[in-house]
């Protein structure tokens, strides 16, 4: 039998000054179920929550209508005191007389009229209302970073700083990433590997990281504080308990011709190697692919030759387990290459090259020891040019959107090359011009009006080869489409940035949403920029859309800081206001058929399907269960739910369709 | 019909209809008293029977609201209310219901003018479209029919 | 069974030997080959650039005719051509109301499922296979294989080859016995229309695609439109003053190429009426 106490406001002049409060609270007062009702100046304030509370503990209110402001307004104000007067926050619910009501209508009748039904619905809905209670989820304090570039670095340094474990995973046999094949970087021109190795070290010696590379995320389980994750390590072929990195191995491979990936195929490396000087760890791994050994069965040489017989050729990839509470995506981007470009040749010039490989040209520890040489003859080119937007910002290639990091990078490359080569003519075609940063305007405009850089408005409609030569047939847009022809000794191609190869594969086994270009999706663009749609994991950098370093930074930070967040607790707390599918006793179980069109409809892969077994341990049906940690309460599998067996607590069936007919009966 | 005030219930979702709802409210924008709103926490919670059970208690018309499509707080909510409205209204004008009664539309938290008009715009519509009797009379002739066959 | 042949004006006018080398090589393979009855003209550029209607009409009225006398399958050798009946199928395939409307005014029946195939797209189809065991006297020379505009572009409705380094036509070349080179220029634009309205263009244009394909090493310039053919060869007068040099690289068709590899008769092909000698 319910008592419902019903409690309408005047909210100073805001609600009365329309609405005839004192005729609400008699209409509602005679309510089958309403056993008390009152209006009062201030229901917020403290003395108007004393009311409520009195109410309650009085007449022992089983349920509190507070027909007052918008719920979205104050219904933790009045759950709170419903809390503290004993009774369940969750049997309080409140008419909406102020927003919806009393401001936007003209004081009479019909306003009032309107008033006593918006009580009457939520008065009827109350008596469906049942006490809820706030939902715990245990929390493993470990946090997974997938990726080992300047994001995951930073990320895996702050959570651990924070005094939770970390375990970093990284594809590559070192960790670094794009910025460790940087040369310098804009706007200031540090040298990259001089401002990134000590954190790379860092991550190396700090004691809550447990750094695994040359892995990959096998298979995920679970949900936020309670993930498995199964981590594939790749067999390195290395023992590296005993491996001091001497890298007399690498000294003695006779298979060098093999294409250098951390140089982007403008160099070698022999089969076992490490992929630049300073990796971390500063192990070597074997290319099984390329290694003579694996393709035909001769060689051995390193394990010939390496003085503490580390090298295991019979060693096989192992599957690590883990608990994990936390995730944060940092796996990055990659560049398209110039065989994307039918215009530039198809990739058939080699002196077309990308942003990329020209960053392995300057770099002092590059294939060409920092001068810039065309990879087709080894001439230091006298002109170059420099082409923006190359494939980004462009509808036909299927790459809308703008990459970012460009504009920037191109002023960056055009100002070493003529600061290597002064007698040197640089030019830039290019269609805007995108240096938003700090200090990045003006680092363009050095380049611009102390390096003497040529920039060009307009577009290159094609490159080709003739005698050694490119010819770069472009306009100038800003001299009417003057056509520009330039024979150049080298193209740089500032080529797109695109999602890894592999990004939607692991957006699948994470269970995060990417967008059309396999990048990974943010929960809101604007105000939720570090995490997902799926609870508990979170994004940082390049992997989510094209960025430079500062903002990689920040966002690692950012996700780390939620993680934190999250690890701060040792129970996470959840709002109830979730779907359950009905359980019921023998022989019937539930009225769940197991079509499962609910699981389809969830976003959040909030509902499993669970094994009803009797007791003799045989399956009788599977049927939908609702995995309260994740669910987030939207509602959408209740109105798929053709058997209506999963029902939304706060909006259930019976509670909407009793506002719908309270709405039109008076009762 | 000079006197016929239509009964209209909203059926809104809490993040962005309710939320505009309330920003026209504190706008102080003024609109017509025929609506009732009902909330939801998303639109792709509204189950359609709801609809024909406001017709039967009663009402002269019904809005349906939610946020614009990709803004789904739920990611994908009014996404399948959109999807679920398109046939439904199929099935309706088929029956022989007055899909013009339904009015479906998406407002975001910052549409407060917005919903003011669409308030008004379909109580005006609703207005010369008189009140909904026939409903009752559709939905309950089947049953008179068999009951008087015995 | 019989492939409709939709010559087109230029084939029938200053382009003919183009027609007589197609006819010759169907003879020669057994294809059997029929005018389309009453053909009109496809409109070409003049149509599409006045009135977009009655530049769908005009091939519209082509294919119905094809349909209507039982050739399912229509080879149309000028690219020009090509291009105007391919785009008008795309058109007419993708909006039904204009659809309607030009069959109304055509007064002719159309239901778009008549092939349209280029030259090279028909020789793949029906002379390739064939051409190894027939070869008696290979074009050995080295060939600049020029497709121009219209024969690539645009891809996404054509979708023929690929548009900036296509090749087909240089992989025929190669079966005919003859050395295709690589170069850049081959499908750059030749000045078309210019021709008539500004020749010194055309002595520019087709002057830098002489020009790279004589550096390379090219000894002729194969095509497969008649307009790529005119500037290059018509008007090698101009191009010659563009580049101050006398040029004699001759330029075949790549049915008379094929003609020539398989025994066929000079004056068959007519390679007579070239402007610039022909020498075998």
């Amino acid at each position: 039998m319910s008592k419902i106490g019903v409690f309408v406001c005047h909210c100073g002049e805001n609600i009365s000054s329309t609405v005839d409060c004192a005729k609400v609270a008699e209409a509602a007062g005679k309510y089958d179920g309403v056993t008390f009702s009152v209006a009062y100046k201030y229901m917020c304030s403290d003395p108007g929550q004393t009311i409520i509370k009195n109410a309650i503990a009085e007449k022992g209110l089983t349920g509190v209508v507070v027909a007052s402001c918008s719920p979205r307004m104050h219904e933790p104000t009045f759950r709170k005191a419903c809390a503290e007067a004993g009774l369940n926050p969750y049997m309080c619910e409140m008419a909406n007389l102020r927003e919806h009501c009393s401001w936007v209508h003209e004081k009479g009748e019909e306003t009032t009229q309107k008033a006593i039904d918006l009580v009457r619905v939520l008065v009827e809905k109350i008596k469906y209302n049942h006490s809820l209670n706030p939902i715990k989820v245990p929390v493993t304090k470990t946090a997974l970073v997938i990726g080992g570039g300047i994001a995951g670095i930073q990320a895996s340094l702050d959570i651990a700083n924070t005094g939770h474990k970390v375990i970093l995973i990284e594809k590559d046999p070192s960790i670094g990433g794009h910025m460790s094949q940087l040369s310098e970087t804009f706007p200031t021109l540090d040298c990259s590997q001089c401002i990134l190795t000590p954190r790379m070290v860092e991550v190396a010696q700090h004691p809550n990281i447990t750094l695994y590379t040359y892995a990959g995320l096998e298979s995920l389980e679970g949900f936020i504080g309670n993930f498995k994750a199964k981590i594939r390590k790749k067999s390195k072929s290395i023992d590296e308990k005993i491996c001091t990195g001497c890298g007399l191995c690498i000294t003695k491979c006779p298979n060098k011709k093999i294409p250098s990936e951390f140089n982007e195929g403008l160099g070698n490396r022999t089969a076992i190697y490490v992929p630049f000087p300073q990796a971390v760890p500063n192990k070597p791994v074997i290319d099984r692919i390329h290694c003579t050994y694996y393709t035909k069965g001769k060689c051995r040489i390193c394990e010939k030759v390496c003085p503490t017989q580390a090298i295991r050729f019979d060693q096989e990839d192992q599957i690590v387990e883990a608990e994990i509470g936390a995730i944060v995506i940092a796996t990055g981007f990659t560049v398209k290459q110039p065989d994307f470009f039918p215009e530039y040749g198809y990739g058939k010039y080699p002196d077309v090259i990308t942003g990329l490989q020209f960053e392995r040209l300057a770099s002092a520890s590059g294939p060409t020891l920092g001068e810039i040489r065309r990879p087709s003859d080894g001439k230091i080119p006298q002109k170059i040019v420099f082409v923006a937007c190359a494939g980004s910002r462009d509808q036909a290639k299927g790459i809308p959107y703008c990459s970012k990091i460009c504009c920037m990078y191109i002023a960056k490359h055009a100002m070493l090359y003529q600061h290597k080569v002064h007698s040197g003519k640089s030019y830039v075609f290019y269609m805007d011009i995108r240096a938003g940063g700090k200090m990045y305007e003006e680092f363009v405009r050095r380049a611009i009006e102390d390096d003497g850089v040529n920039y060009i408005r307009g577009r290159i409609s094609r490159i080709y080869e003739k005698n050694g030569k490119l010819i770069v047939n472009g306009a100038d847009t800003l001299l009417n489409a003057m056509p520009v022809e330039i024979e150049a000794d080298m193209v740089v191609l500032a080529t797109a940035g695109v999602a890894n190869e592999g990004a939607e594969e692991l957006a699948q086994k994470l269970h995060v949403s990417y967008d059309p270009y396999h990048f990974f999706a943010e929960a809101h663009p604007k105000l939720k920029p570090v995490e997902t749609n799926t609870a508990g994991i979170f994004l940082a950098g390049a992997c989510q859309a094209p960025r430079d370093i500062p903002e990689s930074v920040a966002m690692a930070s950012g996700a780390s800081a939620k993680v934190a967040g999250l690890f701060s607790q040792d129970e996470l707390t959840r709002e109830p206001l979730i779907a359950v599918v009905n359980r019921q006793p023998a022989p019937v179980y539930s009225s769940c058929v197991g079509c499962f069109l609910c699981i389809s409809a969830c976003p959040y892969q909030a509902i499993e399907k669970e094994e009803l077994r009797n007791r003799n341990g045989d399956l009788i049906r599977s049927v939908a269960k609702v995995n309260p940690g994740l669910c987030q309460g939207c509602g959408t599998c209740v109105a798929f739910c053709r058997t209506k067996s999963i029902d939304i607590q706060g909006y259930t069936h019976e509670q909407v369709y009793s506002e719908v007919m309270a709405l039109f009966n008076e009762f | 019909m000079a006197d016929f005030e239509p009964k209209i219930v909203a059926f809104v979702c809490n993040w962005c209809t309710y939320a505009g709802a309330d920003l026209t409210g504190t706008s102080r924008i003024k609109y017509a008293s025929n609506v009732r709103i009902i909330r939801f926490p998303c639109t792709g919670r509204i189950d359609y029977m709801l609809l024909l059970k406001a017709f039967d208690e009663g009402a002269d018309g019904i809005m349906v609201s939610g946020c614009h499509p990709n803004d789904c707080h739920y990611t994908s909510g009014n996404f399948h209310a959109r999807r679920r409205w398109i046939m439904f209204r199929s099935l309706c004008d088929f029956m022989g219901i007055d899909i013009r009664r339904i009015i479906f539309s998406w407002v975001s938290a910052a549409e407060g003018a917005r919903w003011a008009d669409i308030v008004n715009t379909t109580v005006a519509s609703i207005r010369e479209l008189g009140p909904y009797d026939e409903y009752r009379k559709i939905a309950a002739k089947p049953i008179m029919e068999v009951e008087n066959h015995g | 069974m019989t492939l409709g042949f939709y010559p087109g004006c230029s084939l029938k006018g200053s382009s003919r030997e183009y027609a007589e080398s197609v006819v010759a090589v169907a003879k020669a393979f057994d294809i059997e080959i029929k005018e389309i009855n009453d053909w009109n003209c496809c409109g070409a550029t003049a149509a599409h650039n006045l009135n977009r209607e009655l530049s769908l009409a005009l091939p519209a009225r082509i294919l119905s005719l094809a349909e209507k006398q039982g050739l399912n399958e229509i080879v149309v050798p000028c690219a020009a051509c090509y291009s105007r009946l391919t785009v008008t199928k795309f058109e007419l395939a993708k909006d039904p109301e204009l659809r309607k409307k030009i069959v109304a005014a055509n007064g002719l029946e159309y239901s778009g499922t008549a092939e349209v195939l280029n030259i090279i797209q028909m020789l793949n189809k029906y002379v390739t296979t064939k051409l190894e065991g027939r070869v008696v006297k290979p074009f050995d020379h080295k060939v600049a294989c020029y497709y121009g505009c219209l024969l690539v572009r645009p891809h996404a409705i054509l979708k023929f080859d690929r548009e900036e380094d296509p090749q087909l036509m240089d992989e025929l070349m190669l079966k005919a016995g003859a050395t295709p080179v690589d170069w850049a220029f081959k499908t750059e634009c030749c000045g078309a229309g210019l021709s008539v309205s500004r020749t010194s263009s055309v002595g520019r244009l087709s002057g830098k695609i002489i020009r790279d394909a004589v550096d390379r090493g090219a000894e002729a310039m194969i095509v497969a439109c008649p307009m790529c053919h005119s500037n290059l060869d018509m008007r090698r007068g101009a191009i010659n003053s563009f580049l101050g040099e006398k040029i004699s690289i001759p330029v075949l068709y790549v049915t008379q190429v094929i003609g020539l590899a398989v025994g066929l008769n000079f004056k068959t092909l007519g390679l007579q009426r070239h402007f610039v000698n022909v020498t075998v």
